[in-house]
């Protein structure tokens, strides 16, 4: 063996420059850790999801099923599936009319600001923070007195009258850099108030709604508050419908594991598509745009 | 100007109907909470949901009731949770959020596919998390059975199910406490005040620190709020929730550090490597300072979600577990399924004033800010 001389290798040119370098590997090993702890929930989701109510045991909770299951989707279906309407009523109509409002509010307090303006639009955020609780009683009777108690108007009606104060902060902040000039030229020309928006600001808009739609729907489908409170069962939306499948002991976990799939996809699947959007509305919840 | 009036008409007229909207629907149904809350409303069973129910004012009572009354030595754990889960719920999405960040800032490959993993939970409501996070979390499965997976005992912690605490604290102690933080908190602004040469505020900061210290030395030993001590402290069995909420948040801090330190110019680190800075230094004395007003935009905005949370505590461990249990998911049951309103109104208020505390002085800074600016 030691005979044969290898023949002189000769180093590759430019290979002593990457170095094996351990703060590159170190970093994707902590990526891939964090990883593992935001996938392993979804991995024991799906693995639950597909078992067989029979297959289920604490001792095999993370392995995977040997056959899939679809029957548990089914089920959940059957059981959930008309809650999935609501949700999806609701969220569709409590979204797009406080996004219609919020526009037109932004565009009010951004480009026909008066004095107070700020102060009144600090007073009409700090409905965006109030804890629920402290309106819960008196929202319960007024939709109560107007006779919407149970029905998804009620619902409605809430999620848009809260809703206003994060649609009507996400327009002004986006209309603010809609520059005045283009305003004031507009003017000259004697376009007015809904000229101008109709003109000018409507066809600008588009980002801005579709940050405000993402926001607003994922936060009414996901609400529980209200909807366990101001619903009954025929009107009830899919997370109070998922906190009933869940909350009882006797039934097996493949159920609501798959409720729970069928409560996450609508939402999920904005996040996954139009997920940059997603995240400017969350940011824009911060307040400053 | 004739033609610029009548825009102007138009636009307040646009938006009269939110503010009317929002002034009965938050300041109006605000001020009939706390109406109901100072009346006996529903304490009486019998006249909880009769047609013309008699409802007669009872002042503080009701307050009165949750802070001293012996039934409602639930309301006072939920309080001490609320603190603990606070506590640890800002430190843990602040602190993961930031390491998420700092490490997506060093451009590894995949950034994108990264931020979505990590984000993905924000899109999912609190009841789906808690529905997966409690199956996670059973007693002898999940995460405890983790460890078997590699071969080794299946481990006991009891996630969402230990009534077991630590840092107990006889609430009776609280009243002192509370004015020697408060005390000292005066104290601070009194000394800061003194350094930057204010000296009324100075005056005023300090003799109000030495009040409430004086009340504290001298007063506060001897204020019994309960006939016997009773301990309230951390319940082991919050970490199961914390936990999952720190899941569900901490993509959200991720996304905001990492604008900001996407924010900061590239010239400034340079510069601050050419001053002789190494990496520890360059992130210690130039990008934290750089990125503390996101931390405290972060923590107000997740200090309001953690004193309001209760769809999580309701989806992990049931409205009925007290150890867990939350001012919110409290104010939701007793209003809503024993029907006492003026106790659950009181609770609301409660909790609406502590979500001011933190929430009102940042609306105001940052609106005096930008109105400085305009």
């Amino acid at each position: 063996m030691t005979t044969t001389a290898p023949p002189v290798t000769t180093a590759p040119p430019a290979a002593v420059p990457h170095r094996p370098r351990p703060r590159r590997a170190g970093l994707y090993l902590l990526l891939a850790l964090a990883t593992l702890f935001f996938l392993l929930p979804v991995y024991l989701l799906l693995a639950t999801a597909f078992k067989t109510p029979e297959a289920i045991s604490l001792a095999t909770t993370w392995q995977w099923p040997r056959d899939l299951n679809w029957a548990s989707f089914r089920e959940a279906w059957a059981k959930v599936g008309g809650n999935v309407g609501n949700s999806l009523l609701l969220a569709v109509s409590a979204t797009a009319l406080s996004a219609v409002l919020g526009s037109l509010n932004g565009y009010a307090l951004s480009k026909w600001t008066f004095r107070g303006a700020n102060t009144l639009f600090a007073l009409m955020l700090f409905g965006m923070f109030i804890p629920y609780q402290a309106i819960l009683i008196p929202l319960f009777q007024f939709i109560k007195g107007l006779g919407l108690y149970g029905s998804l108007g009620g619902l409605i009606l809430a999620h848009v009258v809260y809703g206003l104060p994060i649609t009507t902060l996400i327009f002004r902040n986006y209309y603010a850099e809609v520059p005045d000039a283009l305003v004031e030229a507009a003017t000259i020309d004697g376009a007015g108030f809904w000229g101008i928006y109709r003109r000018i600001i409507l066809p600008l808009s588009v980002p801005a709604f579709v940050v405000v739609v993402i926001w607003e729907f994922t936060q009414i489908w996901n609400e529980f508050l209200f909807a366990a409170t101001l619903t009954n069962t025929s009107s009830q939306p899919v997370t109070y419908a998922l906190s009933q499948l869940a909350g009882g002991q006797a039934v097996s976990w493949n159920l609501p594991m798959a409720g729970a799939i069928l409560a996450a996809l609508p939402t999920l699947l904005v996040y996954v598509l139009l997920g940059r959007y997603f995240v400017r509305g969350l940011l824009a919840g911060s307040v400053k745009g | 100007m004739k033609g610029l009036s009548r825009d102007r008409l138009w636009s307040v007229l646009v938006l009269l109907p939110s503010v009317l909207l929002l002034a009965v629907f938050v300041y109006g149904f605000i001020g009939r909470t706390v109406a109901v809350s100072l009346t006996d409303w529903g304490n009486d069973p019998a006249q909880a949901l009769a047609l013309n129910p008699v409802i007669r004012p009872v002042g503080l009572a009701n307050y009165q009731e949750l802070f001293t009354g012996f039934l409602q030595v639930r309301f006072r754990q939920e309080l001490v949770n609320t603190l603990f889960f606070t506590v640890f719920f800002i430190a843990g999405t602040l602190g993961l959020g930031l390491a998420l960040a700092l490490l997506l800032d060093r451009n590894p490959r995949g950034e994108g596919l990264w931020r979505t993993i990590f984000l993905f939970p924000m899109s999912l409501s609190f009841i789906v998390t808690g529905t997966i996070w409690r199956w996670m979390l059973q007693p002898q499965g999940g995460l405890n059975q983790f460890p078997a997976v590699l071969g080794l005992p299946p481990g006991r912690f009891e996630w969402l199910s230990s009534t077991a605490s630590i840092w107990g604290l006889d609430w009776n102690r609280v009243p002192l406490l509370t004015a020697a933080v408060v005390a000292l908190a005066l104290g601070v602004v009194a000394w800061r005040a003194a350094r930057a040469g204010n000296r009324t505020r100075t005056l005023v900061a300090g003799a109000c620190a030495l009040v409430l210290l004086g009340w504290a030395v001298f007063v506060g030993p001897n204020v019994q709020l309960l006939p016997a001590p009773e301990v309230h402290g951390f319940n082991l069995a919050l970490v199961g929730i914390i936990l999952a909420a720190v899941w569900q948040m901490s993509g959200y801090t991720m996304a905001l550090y990492l604008a900001g330190l996407r924010g900061i110019p590239e010239e400034l680190r340079e510069a601050a490597r050419v001053d002789g800075a190494n990496e520890v230094g360059l992130y210690r004395h130039v990008v934290f300072p750089l990125l503390s007003p996101i931390t405290l935009s972060a923590m107000i905005i997740l200090g309001h979600i953690s004193l309001k949370i209760f769809d999580l505590v309701y989806a992990m461990t049931g409205p009925d577990n007290t150890y867990t249990s939350v001012p919110a998911l409290n104010m939701y049951l007793t209003s809503f399924r024993q029907n006492q309103f003026a106790l659950g109104a009181a609770i609301g208020t409660i909790l609406l004033i502590l979500v001011a505390f933190v929430i009102v002085p940042y609306l105001a800074s940052a609106f005096r800010r930008e109105e400085g600016h305009a």
